[in-house]
């Protein structure tokens, strides 16, 4: 006998409203469905109502944890559309303040995976870890999250000399407590029998579902846009991609540990030569976008960020596509989830680091019927349709 | 008129079910604060407790609407009967241990299960998928634990060779305390295992884990019945480490220093099963069975096989 147990819409294991069906046949999950779009907020189409300079800013509001992702995948995209090279202290203090967003991410995600399986010791710790991290963002960019540090051709704000210090100080503080919670984490037995072969993503299953950032890494996918396609200063330093083949939570939560090693050691290399590049070169002034259309990705905490834009050499993109890391991982519960228990599906869902609010799309529903109104022939086929009225008012 | 009274007395206030809850609702402010401390929190002051009861006894109580409410609203009550009358007879020995009381470990025991079974029964009664689904863990894990802990219980017997309490007490007050043979040691590591899991605490608290099933049973759970299942909590934080104590650790005592005693003997207990609580991620109901009948069972069964040779 199969029950429905919900997850959400609101769920005080999730932060964000979305809606999970589970199929259950006692403990064992059999289907599992998710339904989203509590959460629209029109942001792509806000953002052709906008100008180019209050869209960097827009973006960020896309999720409140990767907001600097968001703003560096879209500069990116202007900057492809200008074909601008921006200074190279520019490029160093988006690698600083991309990789500190890394770090704070995958902390929080930390201690969130530790709440979702009762261990909020963790939760409390990994949080704390956390805190010195936001006050150095408060310090160099004047708030700690929405750091609104990024502008087309290049940054908002400079990183001063006399902050470098600390700044060196604080990550070989963070170094030693990341250390410490990596060990904790991968040489604890409970935690081994509670994570080890839990929701295996296998690596063919990441690949077909097109999974990204550290959910791919974790099923040996080997995939970065940092090393792929290299943006701001990635080219520029030494660091290297952590994988992992086992594609359990435990992999994946591994991956995000080593990975706020690495961020680490890139931090501290960006730093070192931001005190030997002259102050001040850190942003090109850029007068008018062309016509055009520009890509640009960056690499967030959960995946690759890609966004597109287009212009029509006005003061505002006439189309802006964004596409946020989440959309791509979260179908994965359906080789991940189904064979294992309730126990287990939160904690799984969860390892993917899901960012809900990102992933919104709207779909229009009849609400008599229940029905969806637009599938992807309908769209092709409005399209095409408008494509013929506008050769017609062309014609005649 | 005096013979009803007294029996009276001792259910209702001391050393029942109004001295229990006081010092179980401390006890719950001892764990909330140790655990707050190892967090790196603040914690709540001392009387949060008893505010938080005050306040959920003052809330509307809801029944789901289409099933009986006498089950539902009753289930709670038999937990809180339970531990009341558990703690009672503990006390009443404790105090005097060569009262005419006949009471023996079986009766405590069979007591101790009645918080258990009050859980599954409101759980299974609210007809919330999640309630069901956490009585069903309730279940297991009763299943789980019941056996190594009747084991570890039983080693004091086979080493005493009676299951009276007063004979438990007096054995102790005269060969000392349990805890001196390596089989009580044992006995006692088991038994402290047990009762994380009999007070579902991490990392055994699966049947009400709120990241997964939204507390399970107390889902539906609203008001004076919710306050009554916080409070019959609170008092089987007090009263199972009473109970270890008076099998394993000499009993109580509460003359000059020996009170400063009992009571670290007590918080000692206490801040170990804190700590077990704050160190651990909760297991899966199937791990935790596994655990239970596996390791901790063999352990239990080692316990009583040094018991019987004589360790």
């Amino acid at each position: 006998m199969s029950q429905i147990v919900p997850i959400g819409p609101y769920h005080p294991l999730l932060e964000e409203p979305e809606f999970f069906t589970l199929k259950v046949e006692g403990e064992r999950v059999v289907d599992m469905d998710v339904r989203i779009g509590y959460n629209h907020r029109g942001i792509e189409k806000l953002a052709e109502s906008k100008t180019w300079d209050q869209d960097t800013f827009l973006v960020e509001r896309v999720c409140g944890i990767c907001s600097t992702s968001h703003p560096i995948a879209y500069v990116n995209a202007v900057e492809d559309l200008l074909e601008l090279e921006i200074p190279e202290r520019a490029k160093y203090i988006r690698s600083v303040v991309a990789e500190m967003e890394r770090l704070h991410s995958h902390l929080l995600w930390v201690g969130l995976a530790g709440h979702f399986i009762g261990y909020n010791t963790i939760f409390m710790w990994a949080w704390k870890y956390r805190e010195p991290v936001l006050e150095i963002f408060e310090r160099i960019t004047g708030n700690r999250n929405h750091y609104a540090m990024i502008r087309i051709g290049g940054v908002r704000k400079d990183i001063l000399k006399e902050d470098i210090p600390d700044f060196l100080k604080a990550m070989d503080e963070l170094a030693k407590k990341n250390e410490m919670l990596t060990k904790a984490v991968i040489d604890d037995p409970v935690l081994h029998a509670r994570l080890k072969g839990v929701g295996v993503l296998s690596k063919k299953d990441a690949v077909e579902y097109g999974v990204l950032g550290p959910t791919a890494r974790g099923s040996g996918y080997d995939i970065d846009v940092r090393r792929d396609a290299p943006y701001a200063a990635y080219d520029l330093v030494d660091w290297q991609v952590i994988t992992f083949q086992e594609g359990d939570v435990f992999a994946k939560a591994a991956v995000r540990l080593l990975e706020n090693a690495e961020s680490i050691k890139i931090i501290k290399q960006c730093l070192e030569r931001l005190k030997e590049l002259p102050e001040g070169d850190f942003f090109v002034p850029v007068e008018e976008i062309p016509v055009g259309e520009g890509i640009g990705h960056g690499e967030a905490p959960r995946g690759e960020v890609f966004h597109y834009v287009r212009s029509d050499g006005s003061n505002c993109p006439i189309r802006h596509k964004i596409r946020a890391p989440t959309f791509q991982n979260l179908p994965s519960f359906k080789a991940s989830c189904i064979g294992e228990t309730i126990a287990d599906v939160a904690l799984i869902t969860a390892a993917i680091d899901p960012c809900y609010c990102c992933t919104e799309r709207m779909v229009a529903v009849d609400v008599d019927s229940g029905k969806r109104l637009f599938n992807g022939q309908d769209l092709v086929r409005l399209c095409q349709e408008k494509t013929e009225r506008i050769r017609d008012k062309m014609k005649g | 008129m005096e013979r009803a009274f007294y029996p009276l007395v001792y259910f209702l206030i001391f050393p029942g079910f109004l001295f229990t809850s006081i010092i179980g609702l401390l006890a719950s402010w001892v764990d909330r604060k140790v655990t707050a401390r190892v967090q790196w929190r603040v914690g709540p002051p001392w009387y949060q407790p008893f505010v938080d009861i005050l306040k959920l006894m003052g809330k509307e109580t809801i029944v789901p609407a289409g099933h009986k409410a006498s089950f539902f609203l009753l289930a709670p009550l038999l937990g809180l009967i339970g531990v009341t009358l558990v703690s009672t007879i503990l006390w009443v020995l404790n105090l005097n241990p060569g009262s005419s009381f006949v009471g023996d470990l079986v009766v405590i025991l069979y007591l101790f299960t009645l918080p258990s079974l009050a859980v599954i029964i409101g759980g299974a009664a609210s007809k919330n998928p999640l309630g069901a689904l956490g009585a069903s863990r309730e279940m297991k894990l009763v299943l789980g634990y019941e056996l190594p802990f009747l084991i570890a219980i039983f080693t004091v017997v086979v080493k005493i060779g009676s299951i009276l309490f007063q004979d438990i007490l007096g054995f102790q007050q005269i060969n000392g305390i349990m805890l001196r043979h390596p089989s009580g040691i044992i006995a006692f590591v088991v038994a402290i295992i047990c009762t994380q899991a009999k007070l579902t605490m991490v990392p055994f608290d699966i049947p009400e884990a709120e990241q997964e099933i939204l507390s399970g049973p107390f889902v539906e759970y609203s008001g004076a019945p919710l306050a009554v299942y916080k409070l019959t909590r609170a008092m089987m934080l007090f009263t199972l480490p009473v109970f270890l104590i008076t099998v394993f650790w000499g009993g109580l005592q509460f003359s000059g220093w020996d009170l400063l005693w009992t009571v670290l003997k007590y918080v000692a207990l206490l801040v170990i099963i804190i700590l077990i609580k704050n160190t651990n991620p909760r297991l899966r109901i199937d791990q935790a069975m596994r655990f239970l009948w596996g390791p901790v069972t063999v352990l239990a069964i080692l316990g009583m096989v040094l018991a019987v040779v004589g360790l």
